[in-house]
């Protein structure tokens, strides 16, 4: 089966497949932390529209779990609070 | 049976909640009326800019002068009464240009606005990115305005409303005003579906409504709509100090063009989102959301700040500012109509306008010489023939 990286541990997913229904599918029901108050967050609306399931792909911050097609070897990581902290002014 | 109060508000906007809040701390007894809930009109549907940057000096210049000295204290009061505030923030504009032909005008038009009050600070090419670390490198330079200031609009119309309830004021949402109660010409109540309320006077602070209002009274008001689309990013670390935005700006808002008008006022929010403003046309009260709008918004912000090509949008949404032929809002007693007394047709600035204009209504309100002259806000204006 096919799998991606997620935080440096496989993670299995079928063709098609987001990466959020991946991680799902795998047990993970969280990838990312609140700016304030550092709660865990995973799939809320699961449909592209709430953007709670951020998370980094290929180092790509904000990315929507729920809507990126899971791929081969990606590189899946936890988002810690704001996913742009290096922006910060 | 409740005695009727001295002041009838219909609206339950930024403009009503003002007039209702000052009006009560000046003692006066005090009723809001809205057909929808606080804040379901205009004021749910803009950014909050409390903004002197954008204005000539004149009247409307004067007017938010005042309420950006009001909206401070009224944020220290609201804070006191109600425990909670409406993040006010005095954060400051920063007004770019990306053409070096465009500064000339621009710096011409910091030295008017200088000489009536405003602080006005022009700032070069090379020191912009001092001021917002984010901004294109290739801008022309800009002007940076201190008092230019940001509050929550739909918080501060229900904070205000709140500290007005504590003062004995009674809020009455979802209550249409269908009628006015008349004694001879003078107008002296409401009439809505659930009965007449009497007053010693009624304030139309109805926003882009209010013309419907004052017709129901037999007045005529020209108070159209001209529809402005928001955009909102997903949340951010905070990335833009200021509010920022292209001198083309200053031309749309006084522009009588009906059109598609737009130019980015870009500005970040306590809740991490990035507002981008700020879009304008006449097209009636049509809600749908325009695409090539988004599309033409998120372009010039971009423009500005290159980081935000990369962003997500959360949302957009469209409200509809309530204008007048002249571009000056309509405050005071209407002499057609004794007893009526108008707060509206602020266009695009009514929360910013909003705490000014209910001090003088309420100035009005207590027989008490208004602060400000208001002959160039008064409603009968547009009836008048010049020779």
């Amino acid at each position: 089966m096919s799998s991606f990286e997620f935080d440096g541990s496989p993670v299995p997913f079928a063709e098609g497949q987001t990466v959020g229904a991946a991680l799902w599918a795998h047990g993970i029901r969280s990838w990312r932390t609140t700016r304030f108050a550092g709660s865990p967050r995973g799939l809320f609306c699961g449909i592209g529209v709430c953007f709670d399931c951020l998370v980094e792909i290929e180092g790509r911050p904000d990315r929507r779990a729920c809507l990126e097609p899971a791929a081969e070897n990606l590189d899946v990581r936890t988002q810690i609070g704001a996913g742009r902290a290096d922006h910060q002014v | 049976m409740e005695s009727s109060p001295d002041v009838a508000v219909v609206g339950a906007g930024v403009v009503g909640a003002a007039v209702a809040l000052a009006a009560a701390r000046r003692g006066l007894s005090v009723v809001v009326l809205d057909r929808g809930p606080v804040a379901g009109g205009t004021t749910g549907a803009g950014e909050g800019n409390l903004l002197v940057s954008d204005k000539e000096p004149g009247p409307e210049l004067d007017l938010a002068l005042l309420s950006l000295r009001l909206w401070a204290e009224v944020s220290d009061h609201v804070v006191s009464a109600t425990g909670g505030g409406f993040e006010f923030e005095p954060k400051g504009g920063l007004v770019v240009s990306a053409d070096t032909a465009a500064l000339p005008a621009l710096h011409d038009l910091a030295a008017r606005q200088r000489a009536t009050g405003v602080d006005a600070i022009e700032v070069r090419a090379t020191d912009l990115r001092t001021h917002e670390p984010h901004l294109a490198p290739d801008l022309a330079g800009g002007v940076l305005y201190p008092q230019d200031s940001q509050v929550q609009p739909m918080l501060a119309a229900a904070r205000m409303l709140q500290a007005a309830r504590r003062l004995g004021a009674r809020i009455r949402t979802r209550e249409a005003v269908t009628g006015f109660l008349r004694s001879g010409d003078r107008v002296v109540g409401v009439r809505t579906a659930s009965g007449d309320v009497a007053a010693g006077a009624v304030v139309n602070a109805a926003g882009t409504w209010s013309g419907e209002v004052a017709a129901l009274a037999g007045i005529e008001l020209p108070i159209l709509p001209r529809r402005g689309v928001i955009l909102v990013t997903q949340p951010l670390p905070p990335m833009i100090r200021h509010k920022v935005y292209a001198a083309e700006y200053v031309a749309d808002v006084a522009s009588d063009d009906a059109g598609l008008e737009s130019s980015a006022v870009v500005e970040g929010t306590r809740a991490g989102t990035v507002l981008v403003g700020a879009s304008r046309e006449r097209v009636g009260f049509r809600r749908e959301m325009p695409l090539p709008v988004v599309r033409r918004l998120a372009a010039q912000a971009v423009r500005l700040f290159p980081v935000l090509a990369d962003v997500s949008l959360l949302r957009s949404y469209a409200g509809f500012r309530p204008y007048c032929p002249d571009h000056l809002p309509v405050v005071g007693a209407d002499p057609r109509a004794p007893g009526l007394l108008h707060a509206c047709g602020h266009e695009g600035a009514g929360v910013g306008l909003a705490t000014g204009t209910g001090h003088l209504l309420a100035q009005v309100l207590a027989g008490v010489e208004p602060d400000l002259d208001l002959r160039p806000f008064r409603p009968e204006r547009f009836a008048e023939v010049t020779v």
